[in-house]
């Protein structure tokens, strides 16, 4: 198993913490695994991106072009990254702030409606982990357990009298993502 | 037990160097660097085995207090990017010249001038045919993984002192942000006793200890010169480094180094799915060189594609290498650009199978 | 007469200090930099820390200052003493520190390292030798060359409308919160020198107390880039040096 995902959106929408989160997973689950931010001046509001690789054997290169999986938060890393997708692979968009539905016909999409959600649960910080819930669900490549050690890692010892709660994030992405379109 | 931690190249490099028993650490901060210094100042080193850490005015005065740390005897490191490491090279030169031990990392980021912040390999000749002025060599090493950043990090320091010469890892931008699984080696000691080279106060009966790379004399200047030459022979007999990846039936070669020979290894896995018997050697020492190796399996392939992020550096030393025993093409990406597999694997096909 | 029958005890009114080599030094007839390698020998022999000292040297005419002193040392590339000296002190922090330039030295392309080391307040001693001229080089203009002082590079006079004016250097780094002792001597006359030394005895005793950078400017001559004998020359720095460059303490730790 070689799971090539790519993550987009607006910096501070957690994107690049996501893509550690699910790299941290992989490590507790005894994968391979790299993760490659977008870095630079761009960081600081604009847009981010992350790549993060999760693997069963070695991982060769850190820097795609191609994924099995785009996670897309807003229009342009939809614009961005949709074609980047491989044939049969899986595209998850956040529905709100999109201003068109993705074109592809030959892959698999999904929508998830995260940031709704998190206001619901009156925090939007849970944002991303409801989204990697979503991811989870139709992409169980890691053991839930696994994603949670692994967010113990990412976040310092003082926050994690929140991990419940971003648990329930996971589980409430789990229920809430869609999908739009299916192959096979 | 090994102990297993997900970082980035800088930081996994910096703990590198507090756990290499390093003494101090000088520098100066630059994208896509500057986690180096933060991640030392966060750790405050001087607390667990007293390194000191300190932010210097300028990368002029950062290897200058490199030099005054090494001249010491003492594990001293710097790192920068590219302009900075331009900044840097007078005191590399100088170095080089009073024969003293030290790391110095390079994460380049494309060029010229201010160029991107972006990666790239385009500080390749800087690094491996001088850069600073004078006839000299400093060791290169190129980690192409977080976990090489880590290991070479002990393995620069060793080689420094064994041959009482500048080391050079030559990182990007790429090894520097990304994260992998990394393994962390134990805690060495600092160094306890200082060489008879360095200048720790005169010890009495013995004439003073001078570092110096000054020899007004021509005589004296050549007999210096001559001197580094045959370590350098040394070095090129004994620390040649290098992996190679299914090159035993291969029909074509890839070499590339650092992050760069990750993605061709993909564009390798890519082409032999297709049925192309292509093999790829990845230098982890650029200077000294692999020549010998290269040389050999040159004997065994109709062609030889060199990719690199940069307009074609290290395909001058593999031509060198080769001699005309078979064909030598480049591929490279630049300008912060970074070559994707599909593209390396389209530049093979066209310029060696005919595609 | 042999040498012998002329240095017996009875004569003798003056002794090298042993931590001066027996090289021969190379500096011009009438040069201040003799006397001031002397003196800091002198100071270092004085203070029993001849195997605690560590020396840089700078790029300039004291390029070669390590042959003379008898103590470990390290060459610099040019201005970067402060920064070398730096290095130094941070891995050694229990040792003598101290730095010997020149004014193009420490005025002009090092002046980041000048600046950046007093202000950090290194435990160091930096000796800066203000003669007004590049003498190794052969009398070009240095920062502290005098309005309408002649030099190589400034023919008819430094014209401070298109060369700019001469730089105090002493009187800005006393401004630093980094600095612990700052002077201005000369080494021109016995009585000056004896100042001079007592100077640097006190930055030298002072290092110990990790306050912060000693700084010694001494002002001093260069017959040969001025084009004087060694008496003009020291006439001429009497008369024009230093009233632009007064001597005397300029920062003394507080009471």
């Amino acid at each position: 198993m070689t799971e090539e995902i790519i993550i987009a959106g607006f910096g501070g929408q957690g994107v690049l913490s996501m893509g550690q989160i699910l790299c941290y997973g992989g490590v507790m689950q005894d994968k391979e695994v790299s993760w490659m931010p977008s870095y630079g001046p761009e960081m600081r509001g604009g847009t981010a991106n992350c790549t993060a690789i999760i693997s069963d054997t070695e991982i060769s290169s850190p820097v795609l072009t191609r994924f099995d999986t785009a996670i897309v938060l807003n229009q342009p890393s939809m614009d961005k990254f949709e074609d980047a997708v491989k044939p049969g692979g899986l595209l998850i968009y956040e529905e709100n702030g999109m201003t068109r539905k993705p074109r592809r016909t030959d892959i698999n999409i999904c929508s998830i409606a995260a940031y709704d959600e998190s206001v619901k649960m009156n925090n939007t910080k849970v944002f991303n982990m409801i989204v990697i819930g979503g991811v989870l669900k139709v992409r169980p490549i890691l053991e839930l357990e696994n994603v949670i050690r692994g967010l113990k890692k990412v976040l310092p010892e003082r926050y994690h009298h929140l991990i419940p709660l971003n648990e329930e994030a996971i589980h409430r992405g789990m229920e809430i993502i869609k999908t739009q379109h299916q192959v096979d | 037990m090994k102990e297993l931690r997900l970082m980035k190249g800088n930081e996994a490099l910096a703990e590198a160097a507090i756990r290499a028993g390093a003494d101090a650490y000088f520098g100066y901060p630059i994208t896509p660097q500057s986690e180096v210094i933060e991640y030392l100042m966060r750790e405050n080193p001087v607390d667990r085995t007293g390194m000191q850490v300190l932010q210097a005015e300028s990368e002029v005065a950062a290897i200058n207090m490199v030099y005054g740390a090494a001249g010491c005897g003492k594990r001293a490191i710097t790192s920068s990017s590219s302009p900075g490491i331009s900044l840097k090279m007078e005191g590399i030169s100088y170095l080089a010249g009073a024969e003293l031990p030290c790391v110095i990392v390079n994460v380049v980021r494309a060029g010229p001038g201010l160029g991107t912040i972006q990666p790239s390999q385009s500080d390749y000749f800087q690094a491996v045919k001088g850069g600073g002025h004078g006839d000299y060599k400093l060791i290169v090493l190129a980690p192409a993984t977080v976990q090489e950043s880590v290991d070479f990090v002990r393995l620069a320091f060793d080689l420094a002192f064994k041959y009482r010469n500048p080391v050079m890892i030559l990182s990007d931008g790429i090894i520097g942000q990304m994260m992998e699984k990394v393994e962390l080696f134990e805690q060495q000691p600092r160094i306890a006793e200082a060489e008879e080279w360095a200048t720790v106060g005169k010890k009495p009966g013995k004439d003073s200890v001078i570092v110096t790379s000054l020899q007004l004399q021509s005589e004296e200047q050549e007999k210096v010169n001559l001197r580094l030459q045959a370590k350098y022979r040394e070095v090129e007999k004994n620390e040649v480094r290098f992996e190679t990846y299914q090159c035993e039936d291969a029909e074509y070669l890839f070499v590339a180094f650092g992050s760069c020979a990750r993605i061709t290894r993909k564009a390798m896995e890519m082409a032999r799915n297709k049925g192309i018997r292509v093999g790829l050697m990845r230098p982890q020492t650029l200077y000294p060189f692999p020549a010998e190796e290269l040389h050999r399996l040159a004997g065994q392939v109709r062609g030889i594609l060199t990719v690199e992020m940069n307009a074609g550096q290290m395909v001058e030393d593999v031509r060198l290498a080769v001699n005309g025993v078979t064909g030598v093409g480049h591929f490279g990406r630049f300008g912060g650009m970074i070559p994707s597999p599909d593209e390396i694997l389209n530049a093979l096909e066209k310029q060696f199978i005919g595609g | 007469m042999a040498e012998k029958d002329i240095i017996n005890p009875e004569n003798l009114v003056y002794e090298k200090t042993k931590v001066m080599t027996d090289k021969v030094l190379h500096y011009c007839p009438g040069c201040g930099h003799g006397t001031a390698h002397r003196l800091l020998a002198d100071v270092i022999d004085e203070l029993g820390i001849q195997g605690y000292t560590i020396g840089v040297a700078p790029v300039g005419c004291s390029v070669l200052a390590y042959y003379y002193f008898d103590v470990d040392m390290q060459e610099a590339a040019h201005g970067r003493a402060p920064a070398v000296a730096t290095g130094i002190k941070r891995v050694l922090p229990e040792k003598y520190v101290f730095t010997y330039q020149g004014d193009g030295d420490l005025a002009a392309i090092g002046t980041a390292e000048t600046i950046h080391a007093c202000n950090r307040g290194e435990n160091i001693l930096m000796v800066f030798i203000n003669n007004g001229i590049y003498g190794m080089t052969g009398g070009q203009m240095a920062p502290t060359t005098l309005p309408g002082m002649k030099s190589s590079t400034s023919p008819r006079g430094r014209d401070v409308r298109t060369m700019g004016n001469p730089l105090k250097m002493t009187e800005l780094v006393a401004q630093l919160e980094g600095t612990y002792y700052v002077t201005r001597q000369s080494v021109h006359t016995p009585a000056n020198a004896r100042k001079a030394k007592r100077a640097l005895k006190k930055a030298l005793e002072y290092q110990k107390l990790n306050k912060g950078t000693c700084f010694v400017e001494i002002v001093s001559n260069c017959p040969s880039g001025w084009k004087m004998t060694p008496v003009e020359s020291n006439k001429w720095m009497e008369e024009h040096m230093f009233p632009f460059y007064p001597l005397g303490d300029i920062k003394v730790p507080e009471k």
